[in-house]
């Protein structure tokens, strides 16, 4: 056991950190630091940055693209994207369809598709969740039915992040009502141009517009963009679910946002003095870094079986948990922090581009402006990507055996 | 020893929870918050001619008199209706400081109007640096010939766009965060050198951040005693604590009642989700901490109502403190046991999330109060 870098490994970090910092587009850079919205241009921008410098995939294997990295190289990454300000890269594309082409597609389809993922040239988006298929994502009910040398898909799916976006769709569709209700689903492509296709905005508690759902109706899509088996989709959605531990406990990030907990009660004054000497403070500060430590810890450990050949197990759902536990405890912190400029809502943090706080508009600086807005939206992260509750039946079933 | 309600506090509660069940609701809401002002004046009117802003004051002053427990049923009745009328700015805050600061002329000049639903009051108290503290006072008040010169910036006043009259607290001696020192004045809100800037609030209501530039007041615009003003403005927010204790029980109640009804009906894995025994523990946790928080609100409102002081003021900041860490808990909840639907606007429980969260960060937060609490005992 040893915790220390070696001095490729240091070297590896202050190379990536150097062009990290010096790449990123200071707008973009201001956005993610004061938690502002990103619209399309900022993500393809940034990702396309990163793709000319080859790092936009560092999960992808050489030979379709990835760095080559080693797990620790991946991890040193991770952790100096967040702290440059990074937007999160939009996992459709790179984490969820990318391995599941190289893993399940057909020559011509990664020919087709891949080139286009790592470019940024299409925005992938994901069709899984229905009106009456949750949690239960296996009760889908959206019928593609095979007419010739195409399917033709009725349904609806819902939630679909950042759909308004999207130029595809992967989505999972009913092909059979034989047998299990696994069996019958298969995964398909589908181009969101296509006749039949209708999205149509959510808005969020926060009033922010980031999931849609997404109406297919009679929707022509060709037999070659089924990816795996026809009825084997369930195979393929449970691999995309699964393969990926990089990132999901966003131990990174988190730090990047402690280091702005900390920013902030800076700034904050109680009885005079800053926030961030108040003991009471401090001891809430103290937990929640014991939290994302322990976490960080974890996921080193379970990244070192892996890297040791031992294949990824239920665990990933320990990550998914508590991950979201302590973004979720960071963002009640940074509420209680700002004191009663919490209350104040601007609702020029809504639009693309906002100019800050202005003069004539609410007396809040601006690290306060979108701090309970992110609060109330961070409810989010224990609902998506599976919920706490199915994480923890998971763990109990997976992993305890009960 | 009696917790049961009156015939006429029972006839408050029945009236109020037909009111916001059958008149208001999240459309209606959604309409008031686009309206200038961001409430709905006849609703307002409705308001008065109800009683309800007459609640407090004495009969002969146009009220109908009760106390804070009268006040506090109302309360929870509009948390679950989710109104965003100015009750607590101008019946509890203004109220209580005119009721219990002016003078009797003053009073009499005021409350009647006040009960009719005719004129709005807000209390600024806050200020850039001073968090929860009411003690921390920047704003000055200078005494000028038989008056006073104010000046200063006060934050997050609730309400503060569309009231008649502000109070506000501003020092007439000593240091910033002296005891002393302090006195509470009611300013005319279109007085030469007063600005108010008016913006929405993340739960839906309004405040305003409140300059005062040379703003010249008599003797008359003085609120209790000067030099002594910060326990009048402490009584005055301890019973907006205690009051919004009962508000957002009332959350809670709806909260609860809106997630079990959600699990009822809401199907997975083929059967309702309320069949699951992890979701039923939970809900029974947020039933029983709406319990406790409804409990604690009440023994606040009678504690506030004459009596000890110190007893006043522990009880308000055991009832808020406890609807801070229910609230958050029930809030919480009752969005993740909604999946998706529990973060969306269309739905209730996201706009009943906001303003249970905010009632915490008002009238000292649950940091604030525990610590409060710890420094009296
Ligand atoms: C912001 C956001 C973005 C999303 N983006 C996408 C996307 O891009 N693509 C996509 O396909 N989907 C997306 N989703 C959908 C997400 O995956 C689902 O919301 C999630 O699977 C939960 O399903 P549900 O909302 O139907 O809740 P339900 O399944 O109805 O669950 C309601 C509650 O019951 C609990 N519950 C359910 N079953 C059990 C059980 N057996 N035991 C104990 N508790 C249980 C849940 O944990 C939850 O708390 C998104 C969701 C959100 C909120």
């Amino acid at each position: 056991m040893d915790l220390n870098l070696t001095p490729e490994e240091f070297a590896f970090r202050d190379e990536v950190r150097t062009f990290l910092r010096a790449s990123i587009p200071p707008a973009i850079k201001r956005k993610v630091d004061l938690g502002l919205k990103l619209v399309k241009d900022d993500y393809v921008v940034w990702q396309r940055i990163l793709h000319e410098r080859g790092w936009i995939a560092p999960g992808w294997p050489k030979e379709y693209g990835g760095p080559g990295w080693s797990p620790v190289q991946r991890y040193l990454f991770e952790e100096e994207l967040a702290a440059a300000s990074s937007p999160r890269l939009i996992t459709f594309g790179l984490k969820m369809l990318g391995p599941v082409l190289i893993e399940f597609g057909t020559e011509a389809q990664k020919q087709r598709f891949l080139p286009r993922i790592l470019a940024s040239e299409d925005w992938w988006c994901q069709g899984f969740s229905e009106p009456g298929a949750g949690s239960d994502l296996a009760s889908l009910t959206t019928r593609a039915d095979r007419d010739g040398d195409h399917y033709v898909v009725n349904g609806q799916k819902t939630w679909t992040t950042l759909a308004q976006y999207a130029d595809w769709m992967f989505a999972l569709v009913r092909t059979s009502n034989e047998g299990r209700k696994q069996q019958g689903i298969s995964f398909l492509l589908i181009d969101m141009k296509t006749p039949g296709v209708t999205v149509r905005p959510i808005k969020t508690l926060d009033g922010g517009q980031e999931i849609n759902d997404v109406f297919l109706e009679n929707v022509k899509v060709p037999a070659e963009n089924l990816v795996g088996r026809e009825n084997d989709g369930w195979t393929v959605a449970k691999f995309l679910l699964g393969h990926e531990r990089f990132g999901i406990a966003g131990v990174a990030r988190s730090k990047k946002q402690m280091d702005r907990l900390r920013d902030i009660a800076a700034r904050e004054t109680k009885r005079g003095r800053p926030l961030i000497e108040d003991a009471r403070f401090r001891e809430r500060m103290a937990e929640i870094e014991i939290e994302l430590t322990a976490l960080e810890m974890t996921e080193l450990r379970l990244l070192s079986d892996e890297a040791a050949g031992r294949k990824p197990g239920p665990e990933a759902s320990i990550l998914k948990l508590k991950g979201t536990q302590v973004q979720q405890g960071i963002t009640e912190l940074l509420l209680e922090a700002v004191g009663n400029r919490a209350h104040v809502f601007d609702p020029g943090i809504l639009e693309d581009d906002w100019p800050g706080a202005a003069n004539d508009g609410p007396a809040i600086p601006e690290y306060a402006a979108t701090v309970a807005s992110h609060y109330f939206n961070w409810r989010k992260a224990s609902i998506y990507g599976g919920s706490n509750e199915i994480q923890r039946g998971i763990i109990a079933k997976a992993i305890l055996g009960l | 020893m009696n917790f049961t309600f009156s015939d006429e506090q029972i006839l408050i509660r029945d009236m109020a929870e037909r009111f916001f069940r059958d008149d208001y609701g999240l459309e209606a809401r959604r309409r008031h918050q686009a309206l200038p002002g961001g409430f709905c004046r006849d609703t307002w009117a409705r308001f008065a001619d109800m009683g309800w802003l007459a609640l407090g004051i004495p009969e002969d002053l146009g009220g109908v008199g009760g106390g804070a427990v009268e006040t506090a049923i109302l309360l929870e009745a509009m948390g679950g209706g989710l109104a965003v009328e100015p009750f607590l700015s101008t019946v509890v805050l203004g109220g209580t400081l005119i009721s219990e600061g002016a003078s009797t002329e003053v009073r009499a000049d005021l409350l009647p109007g006040l009960a009719a639903g005719d004129l709005l009051l807000s209390f600024a108290y806050s200020e850039a640096q001073s968090r929860h503290d009411l003690n921390d006072v920047r704003t000055t008040a200078r005494a000028d010939g038989g008056g006073f010169v104010l000046d200063g910036v006060k934050t997050v006043a609730l309400h503060a766009g569309t009231a008649d009259r502000i109070a506000v607290t501003a020092r007439t001696s000593g240091a910033e965060r002296d005891a002393g020192g302090i006195t509470v004045f009611l300013v005319d809100a279109g007085a030469p050198g007063v600005t108010v800037t008016d913006y929405p609030t993340v739960d839906g209501l309004r405040a305003g951040d409140v300059t005062l530039d040379g703003v010249r007041v008599g003797k008359d615009a003085v609120l209790g005693e000067v030099d002594g003003g910060l326990d009048l403005a402490e009584r005055a927010v301890d019973r907006a604590a205690a009051l919004a204790a009962a508000e957002a029980a009332g959350i809670m109640a709806a909260l609860t009642r809106g997630t079990v009804d959600y699990l009822k009906q809401r199907r997975q894995f083929g059967r309702p989700l309320g069949d699951f025994q992890a979701l039923q523990h939970r809900a029974a946790e947020m039933y029983v901490e709406t319990e406790l928080t409804r409990s604690l609100a009440y023994m606040a409102a009678v504690r506030q109502d004459g009596g000890d002081p110190a007893t006043a003021r522990r009880a308000a900041s055991q009832a808020k403190a406890k609807a801070g860490q229910a609230g958050r808990l029930i809030g919480q909840e009752a969005v993740q046991l909604h999946g998706g639907m529990g973060v969306t606007d269309e739905m209730p429980v996201g706009h009943y999330f906001k303003r249970l969260t905010m009632i915490d960060h008002s009238f000292g937060d649950r940091s604030y109060h525990l610590e409060r609490l710890t420094d009296m005992a």
